[in-house]
């Protein structure tokens, strides 16, 4: 993950060295981001079988209160950070991208597992959404089928790091015109409409399944199925 | 209870239905049939098939058909599987609702994926997928979008919300549009060895 480096007006290695006999000196920013980053409050939802190790992650064995993020609320009115757990069907998303525009500002977005950052097993399919970043941006993408809660206490270290890196007078939403709540897709007669939206996402241009696998999409076998025919000796039951 | 013994048990006590043997299920002929078989197997002491497990539609290219697992809890028994197998063009089967109430939400979901229509169903609408969509995802013939490439209606949708298009993607709807196309998924090929 890229994330912008903290640049700091203090030197690191005078910080370092002032931490080691007991001094410790922040800067405005430092202090701001260790707040924020230490008190995210991820909202409570999840969507398929990689919500069973978000739970996991938040009880006891790997708790994740020890990175400050534990408090799972239930409207994304008091929410900032959206923890995407699961498949994203194409009759989800739309409650997804209208849960997003309503979470206040500062926001981050983690998509846990293939199938929130891709469509993963399901891609093919009618139903489910290719990657959730077709409509809200993502912060971190968090790959596995599904992640082992170790991982999602990393995917949430990454984040903390960006946010380590963001600056006060620079930081997005407190700047003017700042945009950050995107149209709702609706429910068309195929598929969603907008299939995407441009201004946030774009299809590759080399098309790697093509590469890889010869055609873009697999969508099964489509042979004739065989008739069955009559048994005429059945074996007893 | 084997299952000849069970096809001939059917057979006897009601005249003029006639249930083939099909890899041990029973595929009952004339749709318009099952409601009395079922009621029978409901309803008759020896059988008393009186749990409706599934109900599973499935698409055969040369007809539709509908697959019924009965279970008994009374005796413990079961399953014994009906098929009931339709025209494409003409998929009617009476509805189990009334005799079993659980029949309903399945037959809605066969109904929303295969387009089975059950005749006498209290409430038959699309269960999983909205209202609106066209066609039956499952059924084979179904041609799916695709979902990397834009068409006009998203165009016209995403102009609505002020939302800045790139050249090229308006362009290719454009084109899509003027040759009368929608994107659709390529399917597989023989060639590509799927
Ligand atoms: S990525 Fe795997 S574990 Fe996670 S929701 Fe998808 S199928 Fe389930």
């Amino acid at each position: 993950m890229a994330f912008a480096k903290n640049i700091s007006a203090i030197d690191q290695g005078i910080k370092n060295e002032l931490a080691q006999k007991g001094i410790v000196i922040a800067t405005l920013n430092d202090l701001y981001n260790w707040g924020r980053r230490s008190s995210l409050w991820p909202m409570q939802f999840g969507l398929a079988c990689c919500a069973i190790e978000m739970i996991a992650t938040a009880c006891a064995r790997y708790d994740i209160a020890r990175f400050g993020a534990e408090l799972f609320r239930p409207s994304p009115r008091q929410a900032d950070f959206m923890i995407i757990s699961g498949t994203v069907t194409k009759k989800m998303a739309p409650l997804l991208v209208r849960l997003y525009n309503q979470m206040p500002e500062p926001k981050y977005v983690l998509t846990m597992g293939a199938c929130a950052i891709s469509g993963g097993p399901f891609i093919d399919g009618y139903n489910v959404l290719r990657g959730i970043d077709r409509y809200i941006p993502v912060d971190v993408h968090l790959p596995g089928c599904p992640p082992r809660p170790e991982a999602l206490l990393y995917g949430l270290i990454q984040l903390q790091k960006k946010i380590d890196s963001q600056e006060i007078e620079k930081c997005e939403w407190y700047q003017k015109g700042l945009k950050r709540v995107y149209p709702v897709p609706e429910y068309g007669p195929h598929g969603l409409i907008p299939k995407y939206n441009p201004e946030v996402w774009r299809p590759r241009q080399e098309e790697l399944r093509k590469q890889r696998y010869g055609q873009p999409i697999l969508t099964g076998k489509k042979t004739k199925a065989p008739h069955l025919d009559v048994v005429t000796t059945a074996p007893s039951s | 209870m084997n299952i000849s013994e069970i096809k001939s048990k059917i057979e006897s006590a009601l005249p003029g239905v006639s249930v083939k043997i099909v890899s041990q299920s029973l595929l009952v002929e004339k749709p318009g049939n099952l409601t009395r078989v079922v009621r029978y197997l409901k309803d008759s002491p020896e059988f008393r098939m009186d749990y409706l497990a599934s109900v599973t539609g499935a698409d055969y290219l040369d007809y539709l058909e509908s697959v019924y697992h009965l279970y008994s809890m009374a005796k413990k028994t079961g399953p014994i599987v009906l098929r009931v197998r339709v025209r494409r063009d003409e998929p009617k089967i009476p509805s189990l609702a009334r005799i079993y109430r659980g029949a309903e939400f399945q037959e809605r979901e066969a109904y929303d994926l295969f387009g089975i229509l059950y005749e006498n169903h209290p409430d038959l609408r699309r269960l999983f997928l909205w209202e609106g969509f066209e066609g039956f995802p499952l059924r084979k013939d179904y041609l799916q979008e695709d979902s990397e490439i834009l068409e006009a209606e998203d165009i016209q949708w995403l102009e609505e919300h002020g939302i800045p298009i790139p050249e090229d993607i308006r362009k290719q709807a454009h084109e899509l549009k003027q040759q009368g196309l929608r994107a659709l998924a390529q399917k597989p090929t023989k060639e590509s060895g799927v």
